[in-house]
């Protein structure tokens, strides 16, 4: 039912090292006290996810993860981290069976998981990805998506505008104080 | 046996801290940056299956890609909703943010 014959290729020392890289990079986010070093543990997460999309042959998602993500998202999240306070950090009291109840819970979810992905079997794919893979992706965006690129397009608008009006500071005389 | 089950494996592993961090950690910042790790296990499977899949073709990166845009218009909004909560509250904990009136 399992099996765990595994080819010692290139392709798998590869995703060996990205894998450790990106699960220690998860793990060490969870553990530290600090925010920010969250944030940079899970930038490290990230660029060695990319690095796991040049293995699997999606070079541009792996270029679009580095911009979004590392460069984006990570950032957006260190200003949130620094216009919030988070100097008191680490102080608050530890709830042990919360955790340990979320830790049986994930832990159980995972077991599933890998139970199931073990126990499935996966046929050999019949046909191979394109050589110049973004040109095909670029194609396939402009043609048989395109409707769904523009409303992306549309919703990404929409939600920066969204954004910057809820974060726009209100007008002073309407603070009356949390009641 | 192709290398498809190890991607998978590899994107349970990070769904699975992704939610003990959305479950366990009150700071909110932290709570958002969880979840943005389990999009990005969501979206590791999605281009798995994209080479190894029995009809391997580029639709899931299409679909990765989309997931991306909207994970990002999330992170945006999410810190905006978080900015202008802490102005109310002047905490992250998200344990306190339990009303949505004034």
């Amino acid at each position: 039912m399992f099996n765990f014959n595994i080819e010692f290729n290139g392709e798998f020392f590869a995703f060996f090292l990205l894998a450790v890289c990106a699960i220690v990079g998860a793990v060490l986010a969870i553990n530290f006290t600090k925010v920010v070093h969250t944030a940079l543990s899970l930038a490290f997460t990230f660029v060695s996810l990319a690095g796991i999309y040049v293995l699997l042959e999606a070079e541009f998602v792996a270029f679009v993860q580095v911009l979004i993500y590392v460069g984006a998202v990570t950032i957006l999240m260190i200003f949130g981290i620094m216009m919030t306070k988070h100097q008191d950090e680490g102080k608050e009291r530890t709830r042990p069976l919360l955790e340990g109840l979320a830790a049986v819970g994930c832990i159980c979810l995972f077991g599933i998981l890998f139970y199931a992905i073990r126990s499935a079997s996966f046929p050999e794919p019949a046909d191979k990805l394109p050589a110049d893979n973004t040109m095909s992706l670029g194609k396939l965006l402009y043609s048989a998506y395109a409707i769904p690129f523009e409303l992306v397009s549309v919703l990404l608008t929409v939600a920066f505008i969204g954004a910057v009006a809820l974060a726009k500071r209100e007008p002073e005389e309407k603070e009356g104080g949390p009641s | 046996m192709t290398m498809l089950s190890s991607y998978l494996t590899l994107a349970a592993v990070l769904f699975c801290i992704g939610l003990y961090g959305v479950i366990t950690k009150r700071n909110a910042v932290i709570v958002l940056l969880s979840i943005e790790l389990m999009l990005n296990a969501v979206n590791l499977n999605l281009i798995a299956f994209s080479k190894y899949g029995i009809n391997a073709s580029l639709r899931g990166q299409v679909f990765s890609l989309f997931t991306m845009t909207v994970a990002a218009a999330e992170a945006a909004v999410g810190i905006a909703v978080l900015i202008s909560l802490y102005r109310r509250r002047v905490t992250v904990n998200v344990d306190e943010f339990d009303e949505l009136r004034r």
